[in-house]
């Protein structure tokens, strides 16, 4: 029952094959017995098999929306009333969310059956998932190396069949990013597409929720479900949601696909290059073209994405001062101690480490040669892609300049790890919307496993069924997103 | 290293955030990285830029003025660590 599709389950729930109950009991069963892989920070078994009576019942009165039965889970961002809400940190270990995240409430009436909570990087912060309080998640294609992040725990979860799909956040690649890592897919949506109320602020100007599933086909699904106006969310767009299922079959015949040589320079693996040359080929057979872009400024991505990204989260996570809920230390001598110490034992090194860099760049006599001078690369960057897509429907790139790396490899050096997020942390600059999806898998070797291998396709604004449509052609062909990490049959 | 280990104490301090003293090299070590990484934005020419500060170009909307929430304090104040008499306790501030 794990390796179906939405569609197939929706089907076997309506025809009576096995009930939500039983779907729902399966993947408890699951996630009990891949309890190693740590993908889970909350499992709600009670919850969820409360939810999955209430769907069998919706099913049998009929018109029960198609997500009705269907087992998925939440990333641990997501606020979940009176269902503990972690974001991966000792700062809220004891924090129960008072109310609902929208997109909590919407899959809730989609009557999507929720299976727990996620883990992540705390704060949605890092690239491997290292950064959660929890430890980290395993990568289902091999115990020692990373899922990703910061959404590791919902590729994890996905890839290794312990929930349907999963939601997932991506602030600078935190979907696509562990999508690729994991072999599945996720879509980042343009920003305001999904609203972010009650979901864990990080930085506010680049944090998108979006669907992580198995295919295309699974991710329009969810993001139908998910995406929306919500007037709570102050930067909510007023855009109609268009049917993202019924544009999956569109002809790609013509389509213009643009590769910015400056994202297959140095530093892309030789293997991963390989294979976007396969998918491409596949794409050239479904009748597309390719057209060679230049957008120099997006070697100037990373600088200007960690100034902004640090300096939002330093304001964003100066809510958390051991008062009003959260972590608070024990025996403070005075205010000031108070918030110094509870600050300091709840947050993770990472986390320290980005709200001191963000507090840098906003502190007076630093401003304009950081926050403004990124805002104006921001801009650059903006404009380069806006250019780009008016010459190409679609731009492709790498997801990542390598594949998963192993568990500690990359943890002494943050700079480092940084660099992963080459190929990813532009899109969020400019607020476009952009899917990975696998496309391969590496040699199996004795030195290293067969480890997935993603592609990243970008759009311009509101393109997320043009997307899905060109990722949903490519998964006809092909099954490099059929395929199942050893173990997890 | 482009910051000092007295910066980095400073930094954190206008953070609210407590750095215990055998970490303070360590910090201070990955934020001059950091920095490092920062200063490659400088060798491109931004003026004339106009700073982007959101990737829509959109304004505040604006709603009638009108009581959309309830309040829910006795709710909220279940999750804080000290409450009393509906109030949420801190250290004493004022003598």
């Amino acid at each position: 029952m794990h390796t179906k599709t939405i569609k197939q389950l929706a089907e076997g729930l309506r025809a009576g094959t096995f009930s939500s109950v039983e779907l729902t009991q399966h993947f408890l069963t699951r996630i009990e017995k891949f309890h190693a892989l740590n993908a889970f920070i909350t499992v709600t078994q009670e919850h969820a098999l409360t939810a999955a009576k209430q769907a069998d019942k919706r099913l049998a009165e009929g018109n029960a929306p198609l997500l009705t039965g269907i087992p998925f889970a939440h990333k641990d961002i997501f606020c979940t009333h009176g269902i503990k809400t972690s974001c991966g940190s000792k700062m809220l270990d004891n924090f129960i969310a008072p109310y609902n995240a929208t997109v909590v409430d919407k899959l809730h009436h989609a009557g999507a059956v929720m299976l727990g909570k996620l883990n992540m990087d705390e704060f949605a912060m890092g690239s491997s998932n290292e950064n959660s309080f929890y430890g980290a998640a395993h990568n289902p294609w091999h115990e020692n190396v990373v899922p990703g992040g910061s959404s590791g725990g919902s590729a994890a979860a996905v890839a290794a069949g312990l929930a349907v799909c999963a939601t997932g956040t991506d602030t600078g690649g935190s979907i696509r990013q562990p999508a690729a890592f994991c072999g599945i897919t996720g879509l980042k949506p343009s920003y305001g597409r999904v609203s972010r109320y009650g979901m864990i602020a990080y930085a506010s100007s680049l944090d998108q929720g979006g669907p992580m599933a198995r295919s295309a086909e699974d991710a329009a699904i969810l993001l139908q479900a998910m995406a929306g106006f919500d007037e709570k969310d102050s930067t909510s767009i007023n855009e109609p949601v268009p049917d993202y299922s019924r544009h999956l079959t569109e002809s790609l015949q013509g389509l213009k696909i643009g590769l910015p040589k400056e994202f297959f320079q140095h530093g892309l693996n030789n293997q991963i290059a390989q294979d976007i040359d396969n998918a491409l080929n596949e794409y050239r057979k479904l009748g597309a073209t390719i057209i060679e872009l230049s957008m120099p400024t997006l070697t100037m991505a990373i600088p200007a994405y960690y100034v902004l990204a640090s300096a939002e989260c330093s304001s964003n996570l100066s809510r958390y001062d051991g008062v009003r809920f959260g972590h608070r230390c024990e025996h403070p001598a005075d205010l000031t101690d108070l918030y110094l110490r509870s600050r300091a034992e709840g947050f993770g090194s990472e986390v320290k480490r980005r709200i001191l860099m963000g507090t840098y760049a906003l502190s007076a006599g630093y401003y304009d040669a950081y926050y403004l001078k990124a805002q104006k690369i921001r801009r650059l960057i903006s404009d380069d892609f806006q250019h780009a897509l008016t010459q190409v429907d679609v731009i492709m790139s790498p997801v990542t300049p390598s594949h998963a790396f192993t568990l500690g490899e990359k943890t002494a050096d943050p700079v480092h790890m940084y660099l992963e997020d080459l190929y990813t942390i532009a899109i969020n600059l400019a607020g476009l919307p952009a899917m990975s999806i696998p496309i391969g898998l590496s040699a199996d070797t004795p030195e290293a496993p067969k480890l997935p291998v993603g592609l990243q396709l970008i759009g311009a604004y509101f393109s997320e069924a043009k997307l899905l449509n060109i990722a949903h052609a490519y998964q006809q062909v092909t099954n490099w997103h059929q395929l199942i990490p050893t173990g997890f049959e | 290293m482009l910051l000092t280990t007295n910066d980095v104490k400073k930094i954190a301090y206008l953070a609210r955030l407590g750095i215990e003293d055998h970490d303070l090299e360590a910090f201070t070590h990955d934020l001059s990285n950091m920095l490092n990484l920062m200063t490659q934005m400088n060798s491109i020419n931004t003026d004339e830029v106009e700073p982007m500060a959101h990737p829509l170009p959109q304004s505040q909307r604006l709603r009638a003025d009108n009581v959309t929430e309830t309040n829910q304090r006795e709710h909220f104040q279940h999750l804080a660590p000290h409450v009393e008499d509906g109030v949420y306790l801190v250290p004493k501030v004022i003598e």
